[in-house]
Formats: C-alpha cells, structure tokens, sequence
C-alpha cells in the first residue's frame, strides 16, 4: 500500500522538542526497510507556479494554488502494509515534532 | 418451545460474531452487515412459525455464510474466498479462539484513532450492536441521512486508508486499549445522561463484558464494566414517577439493582487498580453499599485527578472533599477547579457551589446559584431537578 506524505509546517505554537529524530536516521532507516520509495524537500511555495489551461490557453499563475499559513516543505512515498505501519513511519519523523504530516493514500491502492 | 423472543434476544449475541468473521474473511463490510441482518431478520420470520431451533446460533450463522455464499458467487468472487467463507463455523474445526479474535479485531477496527471520535461511536453501534442507524442519529440530534453518510465515510476510510483489521499488540495495545474503552464510556454514557438513550447504556455494559472476557490480561476492561455495572444498578431510582431526576442520597434504594452491585462488587475484588477506570470504578463501589465513605471517595479522587487533571474529575473532587471534610474543604477546591476558566459557566460547577454554600449555611446565596446553574442547564430535567433545589433553600 503506497501513501503520500506530505511535510508541512504547523502555525500552532506547541511543539514537541523533546528526542526530535534526527532526519539522516528516519531516511536511512525507512530505505533500508524498503518503507521509503523516495521524497525530497521543496522549495518554498514563494518560487511556486500554478499552472491552468481554460478556453485552450495556458494560464500561470505565480505563487502556491491556495495561500495558506500550513505549507508544503516536503514529500515522500511511503510503501507500508497498511495504516498503522504508516502512522508509525511518520511519528517517527522529525516534522511530526514541529510541523504536521498527512498520509494520503494512493487511490489504487 | 423456547421462548422465541428471548432466542432472537439471545441470537444478538451471535450478530457481532457473524460481522466480524465476514468482514474478517470478505472483507467487506456492506456484505457482512447485510447476511447478519438477514439471518435475524429470516429468524423473527421462521422462529415463531417453526418453532426455535435447538442451536440458534449456529442456525443464524449458517443462514447468514450461505447468503454470503450467494452473493459472493453472483459477484464472480474467486473460488479460494468463497472455500474460505464457506469454511466458517465449520463444526468439525474447533475456531472458537479465532471467532473471539474476530470480535476483538472488529472493535479495535471500529475505534481505530485515524477515525473521528463521533464515527468510532457510531461505527461501533452500528457494525458490532446492530443498532438501526436511525436510532444512532436520534441519539446524535442529527438525521438518519447524515448519519449514514458518517458511517460510510468512516467505512471508505477503513478500506481507502487500510486500516488494519487487527488487535495490536504489545506497546501499540497499550496506546490503543484506553481509546477502546473511552468509546466504550462515551457510548454508556449517551445511554445514561438525563435525556440519553437508555438501550446504549444495556449495549456498553454488552462491549464492555466482551471485551473484559476477551482480554483477561488488562484491568481496565473489567474495571470498565464494574464502573457500568455499578453505575447502571441505580437506573431504576434516578427517576421518581414523574420522570424527575432523584439525587444519589435521596434515592429508595430498594430499586437498586442488587444483582448488578453484587457482581460489580465481585468484579473489582479480582482486578488490581491499574488505571483510571480502576479508580472510578471503586468510587462508584463507594456509592453502592450503606453509608457512604465519603473520606474514601475522597482519597480515590486525589488518585484520579493525579491520573486524569480535567477540570470536571477536579470538580467532582471537591464534591467529595466538602462531603467528607466539610463545605469549606470544598469551596476551597472548587476554587482550585475553576482557576483555569474551563468550568465558567459549566452548570454542574454552578450547582455543586449552590450545594456547597447552602450546607454552609448561606442558604439565599444557594438558591440564587440554583437558579443561575438550572438557567444554563440544556436538559429540562435536569432545570426541573435544579429549580426544585433552589426552592429547597427557600423554605
């Protein structure tokens, strides 16, 4: 089962500094288990461009589809054998001390 | 003949299994849900016409395997799941372990943390008790459409999202069991409050004594279910003829239910205090037998609020010190409790202050704060009991 974890920052003060993990060990962890199929950090949205075709023309747009305080700083592919595995992979996450992650499942399972 | 109701009573027993097992081998819970339902409804049809056969559930579950079988076969399922699904219950297999784990697997599923706190109640309601999703909305002051809009979306998660349809074990139990037992509580309570539904409290005590057989090993569960027992031995006296609210000290407690006591009782000699619902539950035991121990409820209530710091375990804490100790012992902690403003304006806190300053004698004061606390109260009859005490202090 493949999810789509999304890193993003969290505007709620509260944060968790206590034992953060340390993000070289998550990665080199979950590879090695075969958990991770890949991810990478993302430039901010400022350098985002959103892209539209309406009427047959290519519309762009600088900047993020939605502006919001919660951004996307990162992914990754997660390939876990069901929820609870992925919770678990993404507890460990340093993001998840300071910031907020979503598992998205793929829809095709 | 066997009384046919108390066969198709006792055939509910049977329903969690006949889910749980389905969903377990099908993995679809529509499916499962509907041969269940169809088996009990083919008993109310057959029952009181053919008599009530000598094994009901087994009766039931064969009814409902064969419509699984049915269906799964007009679906062009592969023939390996439909050999399995027709393998259940096989009486020549001694499944009885794996049945049990199939209920327990279907609770944990059902109150799985990835799922709203309302859709856990109501998935649990609905796939493991049965109970008409009509009756769930009511209790939920929502519509039968919405409801079951809810019920499915927490079902398209389970599937969508994967989760498991497992009993974690070992640290991950730990984290999991308090969540189970929470819903448990909140699903006895929407059956206990004033203005509840009285048949969720008789489906929480059900849960609540499965799951206490089905994990001997943790404390909680029984603990659970003493807490329920105990609670629920007064459902006969909390109301006088009018359908008023009767409080604990003024209540016949001739109505009590002595059976339910004496096993809750039993209970908690066997479980060791481990948890929070240890703890409640020995508070209830306090409530239960002759005269009071007011200072033991309050020594069990500095044990809780170390466990759980809510406001409202910190409230009932000073209702217990300023019966044992006197109402100056509780304003004091009634004080403490409201500090950090999560109780403004909380009628329950309004009214343990009225009791509290009429037992010290200021008795207008008392019947002003009945007033003000019946005035932010949402149950009429609960205003009804409130404003009955505020005339009290008129007298």
């Amino acid at each position: 089962m493949k999810y789509m974890m999304f890193v993003c920052t969290d505007t709620e003060p509260e944060t968790d500094e206590s034992r953060v993990p340390d993000i070289e060990v998550w990665v080199a962890g979950n590879d090695a288990a075969g958990r991770r199929v890949t991810g990478n950090v993302l430039a901010p949205p400022s350098v985002a461009t959103t892209v539209r075709v309406r009427g047959g023309e290519v519309l762009l747009t600088d900047g993020p589809f939605a502006e919001t305080k919660e951004v996307i700083v990162g992914f990754d592919i997660l390939e876990c054998a069901d929820l609870d595995e992925a919770i678990a992979v993404a507890a460990a996450h340093p993001m998840a001390h300071h910031g907020r992650l979503e598992l998205r499942p793929y829809a095709d399972r | 003949m066997t009384d046919v109701g108390e066969a198709v009573h006792a055939g509910w027993e049977s329903y969690a299994r006949i889910v749980a097992s389905l969903i377990r081998v099908t993995g679809d819970w529509t499916l499962a849900e509907d041969c269940a339902q169809e088996a009990m409804a083919a008993a109310l049809e057959r029952w009181p016409r053919d008599g009530v056969p000598g094994n009901p559930g087994g009766w039931l579950r064969t009814v409902a395997r064969n419509r699984a079988i049915d269906v799964l076969r007009r679906a062009a399922v592969e023939k390996t799941k439909l050999q399995e699904v027709a393998m259940l219950w096989d009486p020549s297999q001694p499944p009885a372990r794996e049945i049990d784990d199939d209920r327990l697997r279907l609770i944990f599923t059902c109150c799985h943390p990835a799922l709203s706190l309302e859709a856990r109640v109501a998935l649990t309601l609905r796939t493991i008790a049965g109970v008409p999703t009509a009756d769930i909305a009511r209790a939920f002051l929502t519509t039968e459409p919405t409801m079951t809009r809810r019920i499915t979306r927490a079902k398209s998660k389970i599937a969508a999202a994967r989760i498991p349809y497992r009993v974690p074990t070992g640290e991950a139990l730990a984290e999991r069991l308090p969540g189970v037992l929470a819903v448990l509580y909140l699903l006895f309570t929407r059956g206990y409050d004033a203005d509840g539904e009285p048949a969720f409290a008789s489906e929480a005590i059900r849960l609540a004594r499965l799951l206490a057989a089905l994990m001997p090993g943790e404390p909680e569960a029984p603990s659970l279910l003493a807490l329920f027992l105990l609670q629920h031995s007064r459902r006969d006296a909390r109301r006088d003829p009018a359908g008023d609210l009767v409080t604990l000290d003024r209540q016949d407690r001739s109505l009590w239910d002595r059976a339910a006591i004496a096993e809750g009782l039993e209970i908690l000699l066997a479980t060791p205090v481990e948890g929070p619902y240890g703890i409640q539950a020995r508070i209830a035991a306090c409530h239960a037998v002759a005269g009071t121990d007011w200072p033991s409820i309050a020594g069990w209530y500095d044990q809780l609020v170390r466990l759980q710091p809510s406001p409202v375990v910190a409230l009932n804490r000073a209702v217990a010190h300023g019966y044992a100790f006197g109402s100056a012992a509780g304003l004091s902690l009634l004080a403490e409790a409201r500090a950090g403003g999560a109780l403004d304006n909380y009628p329950t806190a309004i009214a343990v202050e009225a009791d509290l300053v009429g037992r010290a004698g200021d008795r207008p004061r008392a019947a002003e704060l009945f007033r003000a606390a019946a005035a932010a109260v949402p149950s009429a009859v609960e205003r009804r009991a409130l404003l009955a005490r505020a005339a009290e202090m008129g007298d």
